[in-house]
């Protein structure tokens, strides 16, 4: 029996094919425009087309742009052209979560008894919170929340244009002194050269004026590491509407998100619809409000994403409170790593606003040391404040 | 030629190349748009393009991006100081204005950087952009420009259009995102760390007299080795190196010596950090896992 998808008969031929292909990669988050169909076809015809394995890499080849899109298309073509014969494909139903042998219900388990932890009689599965007792404080919760929770209830469209502004003069107040490149200007360090032959030319090869050039300035890329830990939950509103805005304000700009995991959300943001982007990223933040294992996504940012964005000319802005279930030893490692790439860190605090806040935990005190700035924020206004700090980095 | 006799004759060349990386090369060639290859440092993304221009027997010109290149460095540039000489001798011998404008704004006088140099060859040669990452983004945008028209306006002497169209092959390995305009703009291949069997064929086809037996451990010993957690992964140049280092003093197994094997690491392991990570006895360890 042979793998490949089997059209149905009505099927307008192999470049509706092509096309129907396309729409299955756009579904699944490629971003391609017609330009590639084109280009697909024509590859085609310079190899074996009939031969799965060349018409895959042929494929791959036009359709990929990045490592992660490479690493997806093998899925992707498979599901598509080899989905073993079958002319449309089943979705195959979720196992349903166990119920407790105490509890007898003929209601089946809906959306949300389904998706979190644990049975209906001990929601935490019987390590967590619920099961023990109480001592009413504020701790970092270990149990991954597995809920999604819809940011779209958190974030307003308005909080994001106000933010947008905000991160627009923030961006502004960065300037790095370091261009190799020269460009024209009056009061230069060096001789336009280039100017001086043009200019001369008017006065029979005596260069009379002397046209400078110097280094211009160069603006600092904003590193935004978000945290949205259950801690964090009450500030989130805040932080998530200023890397919304960020995001939107500056092109360069990266954001990432961490709980539990790390999570890259810069491509979800950037979406041009505001309230779609936080859509996606709901869809990212799957853990939302759930413990937070600092020093871990830290170290993951500074071994995967910090090599290859992370430079002298990126600032590193952490958003979190420092509240850590796991063993806050790492942070301190992680910042290290992070600072010899050459970056500046800075991290925000909400809680240093509170009267009488001291970096007690464990965490915050480890980090105090490789900071260029700590700071409190937990208003946009606060954000704002920060323009005169971040310009004096 | 089909992409199987290009990634024979590229073996030919001393090059082993995976079928997904072929095909896109064979791509690039047939359909003349820019390859995109991106991967880890030391995978021999630059080497691609060494060895293409072997096996098309034409010339390698070769543009090498860093921070604040730009049109001067990367297109052309006037050679300012012979162009002041010549006004000056003009002046003396009496020649006309016109005369001495057109001479100094002609190819005299010009200098060719890569991107110019490339259009402007009788036999398509290979052009590689280095690290095309490491370039600012207003570079990119420039490039963007002679990617798609393949012709350069020098405002001096007009629109020089390419008598050939290069093969252009972009390398980068992550500094920034590149911009999605460049990306589409390519054809793309990702360059991974090469499998145990492509490895082992890359070593043997460098070095014919190695023994089997050292040419396992070696692979071995390095695929695990990229495994751990290190700043800096070997990659295969430095492979090759650790053989060469190895064959150099003669050691016929890796498991003869370990102060030998320990010193010799310096070829895999280039950063402190590293060396600290990977001690005598996990070394040790390592060749007993690769073996």
């Amino acid at each position: 029996m042979t793998l490949v998808t089997k059209f149905a008969a009505r099927d307008l031929g192999p470049a509706a094919r092509v096309a129907g292909f396309m729409t299955h990669l756009r579904d699944n988050g490629l971003r391609l425009g017609v330009g590639e169909t084109g280009i697909a076809l024509d590859a085609l015809t310079h190899v074996n087309a009939i031969n799965p394995q060349d018409a895959r890499r042929a494929l791959k080849s036009v359709f990929t742009g990045c490592a992660e899109e490479a690493a997806q298309f093998d899925g992707l073509f498979n599901s598509f052209w080899m989905n073993g014969g079958r002319v449309k494909t089943r979705v195959t139903a979720t196992a349903t979560p166990s119920q407790s042998q105490n509890v007898h219900s003929s209601r089946e388990a809906s959306e949300e008894a389904s998706s979190g932890t644990g049975d209906i009689s001990a929601p935490d599965g019987g390590d967590g919170e619920v099961e023990s007792d109480g001592e009413g404080k504020l701790i970092a919760t270990e149990v991954t929340n597995l809920f999604k929770k819809d940011l779209r209830d958190l974030v307003r469209p308005e909080d994001i244009a106000e933010a947008e502004k905000i991160a627009l003069r923030l961006g502004a107040a960065l300037r790095d002194r370091r261009s190799r490149r020269r460009k024209a200007a009056r009061k230069g360090d060096q001789i336009h050269f280039r100017k001086v032959m043009r200019q001369s030319l008017a006065t029979g090869g005596e260069p009379f004026a002397l046209p400078k050039r110097h280094r211009p300035d160069r603006t600092l890329r904003i590193t935004a590491i978000c945290d949205v830990s259950g801690s964090m939950t009450v500030y989130s509103r805040i932080f998530l509407a200023f890397l919304a805005g960020l995001m939107r304000a500056d092109t360069r700009a990266d954001a990432y998100l961490f709980h539990t995991r790390l999570v890259r959300i810069t491509e979800a943001l950037r979406d041009k619809d505001a309230l779609r982007a936080l859509a996606r990223l709901s869809l990212l933040a799957e853990g939302f409000a759930g413990g937070s294992k600092i020093a871990d996504s830290l170290n993951t940012f500074a071994g995967t994403y910090g090599r290859r964005f992370v430079d002298n000319r990126t600032v590193v802005m952490i958003l979190s409170d420092g509240y850590d279930t796991e063993s806050p030893d790492g942070i301190s490692d992680a910042l290290v790593r992070l600072k010899k790439r050459g970056c500046k860190i800075i991290w925000l605090n909400p809680l240093k606003g509170w009267d009488g806040y001291a970096p007690t935990a464990q965490a915050m005190a480890g980090a105090l040391p490789h900071l260029d700035l700590f700071r409190a924020a937990n208003t946009l206004g606060e954000l704002a404040a920060l323009e005169t700090d971040l310009a004096r980095l | 030629m089909t992409w199987t006799t290009l990634q024979t004759a590229m073996a030919d060349q001393g090059y082993i190349a995976s079928g997904d990386l072929a095909m896109a090369l064979h791509l690039s060639l047939s359909l003349g748009r820019p390859l995109l290859l991106e991967g880890a440092a030391g995978v021999g993304k630059t080497e691609v393009a060494r060895v293409l221009a072997a096996v098309q027997d034409t010339q390698l010109i070769r543009l090498q991006c860093y921070e604040g290149l730009d049109a001067a460095q990367a297109i052309y540039e006037w050679n300012y100081q012979r162009q002041l000489l010549a006004i000056r001798a003009a002046s003396e011998d009496g020649e006309t204005g016109k005369a001495v404008e057109a001479r100094i704004f002609s190819d005299e006088f010009l200098l060719e950087r890569p991107l110019l140099k490339a259009i402007r060859q009788d036999k398509a040669p290979v052009l590689l952009i280095d690290e095309i990452d490491r370039a600012d983004e207003e570079f990119e945008a420039y490039l963007l420009e002679i990617l798609s028209e393949f012709q350069v306006t020098i405002p001096e002497m007009g629109t020089i259009t390419a008598t050939t169209r290069p093969m252009v092959i972009l390398t980068a390995n992550g500094t920034r995102d590149l911009s999605d305009a460049l990306r589409r703009r390519c054809l793309y291949a990702h360059v991974p760390y090469p499998d145990l069997e492509t490895e082992l064929c890359i070593l043997v086809t460098r070095y014919p007299d190695i023994t089997d037996r050292l040419c396992a451990q070696i692979v071995g010993f390095v695929q695990v080795l990229r495994k751990q957690e290190l700043e800096k992964k070997p990659g295969i140049a430095e492979m090759l190196d650790f053989a060469a280092a190895l064959m150099g003093l003669g050691v016929a197994d890796l498991t003869d010596d370990p102060a030998v094997l320990q010193a010799t690491l310096t070829t895999l392991l280039k950063t402190h950090t590293d060396r600290d990570a990977i001690p005598t006895e996990i070394t040790q360890r390592l060749v007993g896992k690769a073996a």
